[in-house]
């Protein structure tokens, strides 16, 4: 079985990751702009970040056979220094267009302030003007309203649901997201948020309609695996196949497919993983032998690792 | 002149400096650019090869977008386009024919766009109609590679011997050649006539051992024969020293920047790898002792006269010895 893991940090994430993701058959990621852990001060790091997202990143993740694909956007977080703010939406529309930017995220509330929601509601227009898709942030605290919220923004500003992913569903908020027609994505973090447990009793209960998982790994306590992990742990308890590709390869697949961005062609019929195309000195790769693979092997290997899990 | 392009005169007159460039066809069929035996852009030779090879949807949107940028439009226009590139035109190979390619080295000599995408080549005719005043240019070029993803910053390199006032982009070709990333590297180093006419030698030096560090050919590299120095020549003996302690092998190729100036410590080199290189460093070092001009090398060679004249029966040449095994 293969994954995606449709919303992951690898900016923050090792190489090392990226050999277990491969070995555990991720094929794909989406990695979601966002916060770096510490807010940035000018708007020149944001276009660094930016850049990095679509270039050495994607690079990087092609080095160990995996798509990187991004969403740019101005997370939450910092969108509350109002004069970076304005400055970084002046420059998102130099990357939404881009090459393997599937949509306009992570956008959202954290706080749920009046700056928050003055770029929220910003993004929103832009992401309609450019037909785009958007990948919704969901507070931590007050989590239930601010969910609800932000979907009614979106409907407000003209947006069809089934072109937003709300991310970080919990229990309390699934059966809102899926009533209102939104896809609705479920993190999977070690100890908070959800667990391994509980997803496999929320697709118990709610089916793999539109339900879809990630492992929002960045620079906290964070597994890049947990999809894989959960995938595993639901054949386990006996979720249908069916369910577990939906839920951990099809939905995302089909959700952000709606970009034309991201093709089930882009890993399935692969250039070849050629780490030998690496610099050595400053690199990913410092002296070990380089990882050669034709596309079919490349799958394979996947495949087996994957078999393996199970 | 037909012109691919409905508004010609706008676009033409922002090319009009690459015309610097320009020289007559050789060979041009009828309708083609410089049909007449006038002089042509590359640009409008860029513009006329995808008109022919994007459908009638694609060919407009570029038309548009060109003709938008050209009339002076908003930096935002420009960035907005070059990056949509990819998603309105797709990635397929230009897929030159050699009349094509002569008309290209016609136009600019050593401008060799075999490799291009159409997306890189319908980047490059954005960026060129947008105006080629060298400040404006130059501002443009750094904003537009400050937010490239990687495919565009291939395109943006690629570009370099079609830009205007040749000089002003040797930081630029500089900054590209630093590049982790191996493909941007070979965007400037490879079938790019810029670094051979523009790069001082200490950085032209650097971009050659550099291709050896990363595992890039060296034969792509225009102009490689002609800028061999005896400081170069020196760094690769001492690289394939280093090497060769550690074990670790090195291409064959590297002899061919050191052959012109092997004397001294760089013959014993050449001889060690008559003596126990593989079978393609044995030929390479024939190869690099023929254009060696110190006497001991034909004397070295004399008494490898097996090996000498097997590989001239083979018609070996830098190409060729790298299949050897």
């Amino acid at each position: 079985m293969h994954f995606i893991d449709p919303h992951i940090h690898m900016s923050s994430r090792t190489t090392d990751d990226y050999e277990r993701m491969r070995d555990a058959g991720i094929v794909a990621v989406i990695e979601p702009a966002f916060w770096q852990g510490q807010p940035r001060t000018n708007v020149g790091s944001f276009i660094d970040y930016l850049s990095s997202l679509v270039g050495w990143e994607r690079f990087r993740a092609s080095q160990f056979g995996i798509r990187h694909y991004c969403t740019i956007g101005l997370n939450s977080k910092e969108a509350n220094n109002e004069a970076l703010a304005e400055a970084v939406l002046d420059i998102l529309p130099r990357y939404l267009s881009k090459e393997g930017v599937v949509a306009v995220g992570e956008i959202g509330y954290d706080d749920q302030t009046a700056l928050e929601d003055r770029y929220y509601r910003a993004q929103l227009q832009l992401a309609r003007e450019l037909d785009m898709l958007v990948m919704v942030h969901t507070p931590h605290r007050d989590k239930k309203a601010g969910t609800i919220r932000s979907m009614e923004v979106a409907l407000e500003m003209g947006l069809s649901p089934h072109k937003v992913v709300i991310d970080h569903n919990n229990e309390e908020t699934v059966r809102d997201v899926l009533d209102r027609g939104f896809w609705a994505a479920f993190t999977l973090y070690p100890q908070t948020k959800m667990g391994n447990e509980r997803m496999v009793e929320i697709v118990r209960q709610y089916g793999s309609e539109r339900i879809f998982i990630d492992s929002s790994a960045d620079w906290g306590v964070s597994d890049p695996l947990a999809v894989p992990k959960t995938a595993g742990l639901m054949l386990e308890r006996g979720i249908a196949r069916k369910d577990v590709e939906a839920t951990c390869y099809g939905n995302a697949l089909q959700a952000y497919g709606q970009s034309g961005q991201f093709d089930e062609a882009h890993w399935k019929t692969p250039e070849a993983v050629d780490q030998r195309s690496l610099f050595e000195g400053n690199s990913v790769l410092r002296g070990q032998a380089p990882r050669v693979d034709t596309p079919a092997a490349g799958v394979g290997a996947a495949a087996a690792a994957a078999a393996a899990l199970r | 002149m037909r012109h691919p392009v409905s508004a010609p005169g706008r676009v033409e007159q922002g090319l009009e400096p690459a015309m610097q460039h320009a020289g007559p066809l050789p060979s041009a069929s009828p309708g083609a650019p410089g049909a007449e035996g006038r002089p042509v852009s590359t640009g409008a030779l860029l513009e006329h090869w995808l008109a022919g090879r994007l459908d009638e949807a694609a060919a407009r949107w570029l038309r548009d977008a060109a003709a938008s940028i050209a009339g002076g439009g908003a930096d935002r226009e420009l960035y907005r386009s070059i990056s949509i590139v990819s998603r309105m035109l797709g990635k397929a190979p230009l897929g030159l024919e050699p009349a094509e390619l002569a008309m290209a080295d016609a136009a600019r000599q050593g401008w060799d766009p075999s490799p291009w995408t159409v997306d890189q080549a319908a980047r490059v005719c954005l960026l060129l109609a947008a105006g080629a005043d060298g400040d404006g240019f130059v501002r443009r070029l750094d904003q537009l590679c400050a937010t490239a993803d990687v495919d565009e910053l291939v395109a943006f390199y690629r570009g370099l011997p079609l830009y205007p006032d040749p000089p002003r982009h040797r930081l630029r070709a500089a900054e590209g050649l630093r590049s982790n990333m191996k493909v941007v590297f070979e965007a400037v180093a490879h079938r790019n006539p810029y670094p051979a006419e523009q790069l001082p030698q200490d950085a032209w030096n650097q971009m050659v051992l550099k291709a050896l560090f990363v595992g890039s050919p060296l034969h792509p590299i225009v102009g490689l024969d002609r800028r061999a120095n005896e400081a170069l020549a020196h760094m690769l003996g001492d690289y394939a020293r280093e090497r060769r302690a550690a074990r670790r092998p090195v291409s064959p190729e590297l002899w061919r920047c050191v052959g012109p100036f092997a004397g001294g410590p760089l013959l014993e080199s050449l001889e060690r790898l008559l003596e126990d290189g593989s079978a393609a460093e044995r030929a390479a070092a024939v190869l690099a002792l023929r254009s060696a001009s110190d006497p001991r090398a034909g004397r070295l060679l004399e008494r490898h006269a097996a090996l000498r004249d097997s590989v001239a029966a083979a018609g070996a040449d830098w190409r060729s010895v790298l299949e050897l095994q």
